[in-house]
């Protein structure tokens, strides 16, 4: 059929947003230096380090040592990430739950997409006995069939599962943000900019996402291939193209990550537009 | 405030009003405010709950823009400044200290303070020595391996010390440091703040409740009502803290 062929193709979509997403998270995080120089010399008719244009003429004028007002330099990726991973590593328990919706969806993914593999991979085999034991197991087979997709209902509820995750991950992020308001605005005092709390929630949010959705693969992976195991004996294992598991497991990984960074952006985004007077208020 | 020839304005806030949306009205929190503050001075700005003073702190520390009027730090006017700027006039020229103390709880003392001095660009080695420098000045320095929840509200305030003094700023913002601590605590921390603005020659501008206070500060700005009230020098006070005993 026409649509589950298109269905078919959405993979390489799917890996087409998430290169999308990656470069843009690019220009995010290492932005062409000389972009923003031009902007805010056109902004402002000044030059980061230079006061005026007089004094970029004459920097004679500009004193070193009495510097009135500079550009804060970006804080090294590195650095960010060092700082990232304390976070999460403090509380641990809280990213735990956090991931955990994420690693129950994606493993979900992982399971049904590695269970087709293992029967089209017994199906390759085009052994009738194997053929009957999958008709009896639940797989819908035409008499011509050769491939064995995943069914309609089957592929809503795995959308169903994904969308519930985000769902979920956009609550537990959005719980944390406003957890960690003061800490945030304490940071802006300290001299924290917009774009290195942005950072900070992508990252925290990206080692979930890697974590979570690696644990969730391999668990899904391990449940189906024993499952195979248990319906259709060593056959099961024997026939399985790895290279279609690897392209399932690889799948479910990155839908993982990209469903963690998609979770996190609104919060992310509220968090890094937070003003830092927040940080003086008492009440709480 | 007097103005000598050596000491320069660090803060100069002129006809700066303040306007609040609540809902359909207007609240004009400040109400055109003249102020000069000379750098290495004590200040402590005193004034009820709700007369404007936490916003024209706020307006100094430039974390809020006025609505019309100006604030010049370090003759800097802030409402030019663009967002990589005011980070760094955060960063750099103004440390801050809070009533709630704000030291990041997934952070050690330590990393607490060099924290800021991370954000301002400085190497790792070199943040870590004078980090632990500053946790020796404000007598922390065998704690510095502890956790917020470890340390009492005094200690807290006194790693928020190091912390503000991280990138030798010109000025600490000190909003109520003393609200949450017991008297002793407190006045250690007063103490504190003195010495460092004495050797540091850093002018310490600090928001307040509290009497003690008083004693250390340099001048006393009264704000009432959104305006200022009066600014007294010390020599003047000694005499007004009498009286604030008797009516006490």
């Amino acid at each position: 059929m026409a649509w589950k062929r298109l269905l078919n193709r959405n993979y390489y979509r799917l890996l087409g947003v998430t290169f999308v997403i990656i470069s843009l998270s690019k220009t995010l995080f290492f932005p062409a230096t000389g972009f923003i120089v031009h902007r805010h010399f056109f902004q402002t008719g000044r030059l980061p380090g230079y006061s005026t244009v007089a004094q970029l003429i004459n920097p004679s004028k500009a004193a070193p040592s009495t510097e009135r007002v500079n550009r804060l330099v970006v804080l090294p990726f590195m650095k960010s990430v060092e700082i990232a991973y304390k976070s999460i590593k403090v509380r641990f328990f809280r990213s735990l739950i956090t991931t955990m919706s994420l690693v129950l969806a994606v493993s979900f993914l992982s399971f049904v997409n590695v269970s087709n593999d293992v029967a089209n991979g017994l199906l390759a085999t085009r052994d009738l006995t194997l053929r009957q034991s999958l008709i009896q197991s639940g797989y819908d087979l035409g008499p011509r069939d050769t491939q064995v997709e995943s069914s309609p209902k089957q592929r809503w509820i795995v959308i169903l599962s994904l969308l519930v995750c985000v769902v979920g991950i956009i609550n537990a992020q959005l719980m944390a943000v406003t957890e960690r308001f003061r800490e945030i605005g304490t940071m802006k005092c300290l001299g924290a900019l917009d774009r290195f709390v942005l950072r900070l929630f992508l990252l925290e949010a990206g080692m979930q996402g890697v974590v979570g959705a690696g644990a969730g693969t391999l668990l899904g992976a391990i449940f189906a291939l024993l499952g195979g195991l248990l319906h259709f004996g060593t056959a099961a294992l024997n026939n399985l193209s790895w290279a279609h598991v690897a392209h399932s497991l690889l799948l479910a990984t990155g839908t993982g990550c990209l469903l963690s960074l998609i979770g996190v952006l609104y919060p992310a985004l509220v968090a890094a537009k937070m003003q830092p007077v927040e940080a003086m208020r008492v009440e709480r | 405030m007097t103005n000598t020839n050596e000491s320069h304005n660090i803060v100069r806030v002129s006809g700066v009003t303040k306007t609040f949306k609540l809902g359909k009205i207007d609240v004009q929190a400040l109400k055109g405010i003249d102020l000069q503050i000379a750098a290495g001075e004590y200040i402590s700005i005193m004034g009820p709950s709700g007369s404007g003073k936490s916003t024209l702190f706020n307006m100094i520390g430039g974390l809020d823009k006025p609505t019309t009027g100006k604030v010049f730090i370090d003759e800097v006017d802030i409402a030019q400044l663009d967002a990589y700027e005011l980070a760094w006039l955060r960063c750099r020229k103004i440390g801050y200290i809070f009533q709630t103390f704000n030291i990041i709880p997934v952070m050690t003392a330590l990393e607490n303070v060099t924290l800021p001095m991370t954000f301002a660009g400085m190497n790792n080695d070199r943040a870590v020595e004078k980090g632990l420098q500053l946790l020796n000045l404000v007598g922390l320095g065998d704690r510095f391996s502890h956790k917020p929840f470890e340390l009492s509200g005094g200690q807290q305030q006194r790693v928020a010390v190091a912390r503000a003094l991280a990138n030798d700023p010109a000025i600490i913002l000190a909003d109520e440091p003393t609200g949450n601590l017991d008297l002793t605590t407190g006045e250690e921390i007063i103490k504190l703040l003195k010495r460092l603005s004495q050797e540091r020659k850093v002018t310490v501008i600090s928001a307040t409740h509290d009497f003690k206070m008083l004693n250390v500060s340099d001048h006393v700005v009264w704000i009432r009502d959104g305006r200022v009230d009066k600014i007294e020098s010390r020599e003047e006070l000694s005499i007004s803290v009498g009286q604030i005993d008797i009516r006490k």
